[in-house]
């Protein structure tokens, strides 16, 4: 292991830590959110984090790149760290995809204009450089022949699938999920966990908050379980399923296999 | 040309050139108020929703006085007013002044009003992907905010063209004030403001018209009202 870090100057070993979470607090008015949570992900990972409602777990995600401003606690990406001082939080956010469960594509541009405007205003390539990129990712997630369609024009699958284009066109080093597929008619989660699972077996590192189990069960190296503001139990799903050391994992999880079933 | 009789009322051919140069004074003052209104009403709009302390009072301040006093008042106060501070300008210069500054204050509140239609994830989207908050409200929100906001907007461009007439107040000879000096001069007032009513209404319809060529062109599925059957 030491021998091939080596050979990479940059440090990208499989072992790399690419995001560092230690004990994370975020209080909205009274009610504590978050009450120190703490992970790491290592580059190429897929974690999975459920959940009830209302345990902060969209709350953590926006906190990474401090979309929602932290109260507390330290967020490293790489070496970068992005609760420092002086930290140029655009050029993180640049390097961090962002999934919403409301897609939250630019509703007067194109799927391939979607993609592409990080490309243009952020990265500042060159048009014909972005317009490759777009395509690409277009194709990537199976839509290169809804290049000009706008959002209203297509299903929310399609617009979901577009919005992982549009994360993967800024080659992040890491993207996050939130609830991906929670606001998709049933018939069409399946497109979008597929192209996900596609993600996660390229050997993208991916944090995502999601309910369904199929989607843990066939692409998360971890599981990772919250309540209350805090991480309960994590570890592989497997182990999760089979033998998890508290009783509220144990619940939760047969709960959301009940409601979510095992495939997806 | 022969003067024209239509059922007892006289116009006379003669009045045409004398109010073609006031309709293209008019034209020339609604088109610059209107310039400098969307101008600093974007402005305002952009500070009235994205800025905080002194930005967010003076823009609100702004928007308050400019709504809260009559338009003739403004006009008045920059023709008149100003020079007691040394600022002496043209009656066209102080008409343009007035009236932009005024619309620019309505505009802004139209602007406003779309910015804040816009969802909140729009901005959370292009803020995630490193966005500044400038590059977010140039790319993301304003294209939406400025389709959205055509139809009632439509409303306050037709009010600046009728509403410039009170520049004749201030002796600009716009539309209006050739109707005035010819009225005057014939004693014809009654056939003269036919004539000039018939003017603005034809403008009105002009401008319109372009207005809604512009809403069909810039028009993007989703936003805004849809044309034809609902979805």
């Amino acid at each position: 292991m030491e021998r091939e870090r080596d050979t990479d100057t940059s440090r990208r070993g499989p072992d790399e830590v690419v995001l560092r979470v230690e004990d994370l607090h975020k209080r909205y008015g009274r009610e504590e959110v978050l009450k120190g949570v703490s992970f790491e992900v290592r580059r190429g990972e897929t974690k999975v984090i459920v959940g009830p409602s209302g345990t902060g777990k969209s709350t953590l995600l926006r906190c990474i790149t401090r979309l929602t401003e932290p109260d507390r606690g330290r967020i490293w990406l790489g070496d970068v760290e992005v609760t420092g001082r002086g930290v140029d939080l655009n050029r993180v956010r640049a390097s961090v995809g962002f999934v919403f469960q409301d897609f939250n594509l630019f509703t007067h541009l194109t799927a391939l204009d979607n993609v592409r405007i990080g490309l243009l205003k952020v990265k500042k390539l060159p048009k014909d450089e972005a317009t490759e990129i777009a395509r690409k990712q277009l194709e990537h997630v199976g839509l290169a022949h809804k290049a000009d369609a706008y959002p209203a024009e297509l299903s929310g699958g399609q617009q979901q699938r577009v919005a992982i284009a549009r994360a993967l066109a800024m080659e992040p080093k890491l993207i996050l999920f939130d609830e991906p597929t929670s606001a998709l008619d049933p018939e069409l989660t399946g497109e979008v966990l597929d192209v996900m699972v596609a993600l996660a077996k390229e050997g993208m590192t991916m944090v995502v908050v999601s309910h369904e189990i199929g989607f843990a069960r066939a692409a998360a190296d971890e599981l990772i379980f919250m309540e209350g503001g805090v991480i309960v139990e994590q570890g592989p799903p497997d182990q999760l399923f089979r033998q998890p050391k508290y009783p509220r994992t144990a619940e939760f999880l047969r709960k959301i296999t009940a409601l979510y079933g095992e495939t997806g | 040309m022969d003067k024209i009789e239509l059922g007892g009322l006289v116009f006379d051919p003669a009045w045409l050139p004398k109010l073609g140069q006031g309709l293209v004074v008019t034209l020339e003052i609604t088109g610059l108020c209107i310039a400098l209104g969307i101008v600093l009403g974007l402005i305002l709009a952009v500070l009235r929703v994205y800025g905080r302390g002194p930005l967010y009072w003076l823009s609100s301040l702004y928007v308050q006085f400019f709504r809260g006093t009559p338009l003739l008042v403004q006009l008045l106060m920059v023709y008149y007013g100003l020079p007691s501070w040394g600022i002496v300008l043209s009656p066209f210069v102080s008409g343009v002044i007035a009236l932009g500054l005024n619309t620019a204050a309505y505009q802004a509140e139209y602007f406003r009003g779309a910015i804040q239609s816009i969802p909140r994830g729009q901005m959370l989207a292009a803020r995630s992907m490193g966005m500044t908050r400038a590059q977010a409200i140039r790319y993301v929100i304003l294209p939406q905010a400025l389709r959205l906001v055509i139809p009632p907007w439509s409303n306050e461009l037709i009010l600046m063209l009728k509403y410039s007439s009170i520049v004749y107040m201030v002796t600009v000879i716009d539309l209006m004030g050739a109707a005035r000096t010819i009225a005057a001069r014939t004693f014809r007032y009654f056939e003269v403001f036919i004539l000039v009513a018939l003017i603005y209404l034809a403008l009105v319809f002009l401008l319109s018209w372009l207005l809604r060529r512009l809403e069909e062109r810039v028009r993007v599925p989703g936003l805004g009202m849809e044309r034809g059957a609902p979805h």
